[in-house]
């Protein structure tokens, strides 16, 4: 086929993944932004109001994962895989749909026009346009892959049940429209949780389906994917998202019950934990192949985070611990973590696997993106721990100095948060080093598709 | 090898078939009467004082049962606490100290955010100092009881 007409089939999957690194881009900057008021408060809160960079911040990061989960999935079934997507005109409607909808969450926010609740801060009717474009996404998905795959590996059932527990739990994010759900508070805080939880649970479905498929293309191996073991993983993250999400809401006065659940479940992820040690040891004798591709470095990085970030997970998940870390930075470095480093980190892999598939003459083993992925992971780990370290005072106060004023509380974490917001900017800065490049490409490439 | 496959793939479907099954019913109980409370429900005033609360984003810094941003302090309990109550935070939500923003609520919707903060503080406590925890890593949370309501500072 045509170099450029077989392009022309993605045109809307690099759209998606253009915007998804412009949301990542934006919400990176936001998120220094959000930084700097932890340290300069009076200075900062009338010029950049903390009610609107952490919304800022927290939508445009979302919406990275999501759009470029999304871009990479399309790009997967129409070019790599040679699917005819059963229908480009949804894919396109779907597009535009999510486009018009982000510049809406934005003047939402930036006028101060709100009235949404943590993470979903935007006018909460503009949930039902994202519900009908995952919708949309869901119907196409399934069209296109149940026709053409028989037998399916491991990551389209990931993709495929990510696609309904997503669109599930955003409406459950929702149920406080409904007087039963809010006339009862210790009932809609849980249950906003829960979904929240779930819905992570789900973008890790479509995630982490992405790095099992670039991890069988990159070694060449389709076994990877298929088989009982990465089934019964599947089933345990599966299992997981469903009734695993209460650690978030552990202290809610609920029933017991709820929270004897949640921690039965969360702690066979010790499995996970387990496996990864064992395989690990395993790969060490085994003969190693280098790999130097970038794409290959992010997913030995994403590796590692999941590593840390399981440990800490699984930690938090139980209740004593919780008692103590629950209220937070601890909470936040487990977010942050998973997210940047497990999420970002896994999707920045895809990307630039894709990135050396359409573009021959790119190179991803330059200095610049090299230092950028060295970067980006050293301020992430000292970011990280700077989370850790501000969770534990703050616990401290919380439960053995309660006497003490939160604004003298505030004072002693005064380090912590510099350091958070040094290594926020140096992450920054390692975020421009890698995406820049990867917008250069997937730019071109775009063009290309216009213009055949 | 073909019927192999096949078997796999009815495997998955079963199995997923169970998941799905029993998480409706998991559903229905978390929804129901896994989170019944003593508590008595939100009046129209305070959910009014609830959309205040979405509206100004206060959910940004402030956190209920721990959960929301950490730039200022938890209110799960202010509305109970001997040291500050009501009239200190009617005098607090317009002074614009520190990072706090500088707002302009009229009385009637000072009211509503108080009545929003006292609906939230008869469900429970945060931190909840008077947890039972358990050698073996469970805790067995302290609930609040009703009759007492709002005035049982927790300590
Ligand atoms: C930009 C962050 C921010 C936002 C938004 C915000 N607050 Fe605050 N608030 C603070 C900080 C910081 C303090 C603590 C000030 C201090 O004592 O140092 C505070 C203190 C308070 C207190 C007193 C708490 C105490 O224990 O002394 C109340 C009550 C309060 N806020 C209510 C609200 C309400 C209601 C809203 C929304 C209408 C709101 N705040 C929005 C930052 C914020």
């Amino acid at each position: 086929m045509h170099k450029a007409a077989q392009f022309f089939k993605n045109k809307f999957s690099l759209q998606f993944i253009l915007l998804s690194l412009i949301a990542l881009i934006l919400g990176s900057l936001f998120g220094v932004l959000a930084g700097f008021q932890y340290i300069l408060p009076d200075f900062l809160k009338e010029l950049l109001p903390f009610t609107k960079m952490r919304p800022f911040h927290d939508s445009s990061v979302t919406s990275w994962i999501i759009l470029a989960a999304i871009g990479s999935i399309y790009f997967v079934l129409s070019n790599l895989e040679g699917m005819t997507i059963f229908s480009p005109k949804l894919t396109k409607i779907h597009f535009y749909l999510f486009l018009v909808i982000g510049i809406a969450i934005y003047i939402s926010i930036g006028t101060g026009y709100m009235g949404g609740r943590e993470y979903l801060a935007f006018i909460p009717i503009l949930i039902l346009p994202i519900i009908i474009g995952w919708v949309l996404f869901g119907y196409n998905y399934y069209k296109t892959v149940l026709n053409q795959v028989k037998n399916w590996p491991v990551y389209y059932w990931m993709w495929g049940t990510g696609i309904v527990f997503m669109i599930f739990h955003l409406v459950e994010a929702h149920f406080w429209f409904s007087p039963y759900f809010r006339e009862n508070f210790v009932r809609d805080l849980t249950v906003q949780w829960k979904s929240y939880g779930s819905f992570v649970g789900s973008w890790n479905q479509l995630v982490y389906g992405l790095s099992i498929y670039i991890m069988a293309k990159i070694k060449n191996d389709n076994s990877i994917g298929r088989g009982k073991l990465p089934f019964f993983f599947y089933f345990l993250g599966l299992t997981n998202l469903m009734f695993g999400w209460a650690h978030h809401t552990y202290i809610i006065p609920t029933q017991p019950w709820i929270r004897y659940v949640a921690y039965g479940i969360s702690m066979t992820e010790w499995i996970i934990l387990g496996y990864m040690i064992y395989s690990w040891k395993k790969s060490l004798s085994e003969e190693k192949k280098e790999n130097n591709t970038l794409a290959y470095k992010f997913l030995m990085a994403a590796d590692f985070w999941i590593f840390i970030n399981l440990i800490l997970a699984l930690l938090i998940s139980i209740p004593i611990i919780n008692f103590f870390s629950h209220g937070t930075h601890i909470t936040v470095a487990h977010s942050m973590g998973t997210t940047i480093g497990i999420n970002t980190t896994i999707l920045l892999s895809t990307l630039f696997y894709i990135a050396s598939r359409i573009d021959s003459s790119f190179k991803d083993n330059i200095k610049q993106l090299l230092a950028g992925f060295y970067i980006f992971n050293g301020a992430l780990m000292v970011f990280f721990g700077a989370l850790i370290a501000a969770g534990l005072k703050r616990s401290e106060w919380m439960y053995f100095s309660k006497n003490m004023p939160f604004a003298e509380m505030k004072i002693n974490l005064a380090n912590n948060y510099y350091i958070f917001l040094i290594a926020g900017i140096v992450m920054f800065i390692g975020i421009l080093m890698l995406t820049i490049p990867l917008f250069k490409v997937f730019l071109k490439e775009y063009k290309i598709a216009v213009k055949a | 090898m073909k019927i192999k496959k096949y078997e796999n793939k009815h495997h998955n479907r079963v199995i997923i078939s169970v998941l799905v099954f029993t998480f409706v019913i998991y559903n229905y109980f978390v929804y129901s009467s896994g989170t019944e409370t003593l508590a008595p429900k939100l009046s129209i005033e305070a959910i009014d004082g609830q959309v205040l609360w979405q509206e100004n984003n206060c959910w940004t810094c402030h956190q209920l049962y721990g959960l929301g941003g950490y730039l200022g302090p938890d209110l799960t309990n202010i509305t109970s606490n001997p040291q500050k109550g009501e009239n200190y935070i009617k005098g607090f939500i317009n002074s614009g100290v520190k990072s706090m923003p500088k707002y302009n609520f009229t009385d009637e919707e000072k009211n509503q955010i108080i009545a929003f903060l006292r609906a939230v503080d008869q469900t429970g406590y945060f931190p909840n100092y008077k947890a039972n925890l358990q050698p073996n890593g469970w805790v067995e949370i302290d609930y609040k009881s009703t009759d007492s309501t709002a005035q049982q500072p927790n300590k």
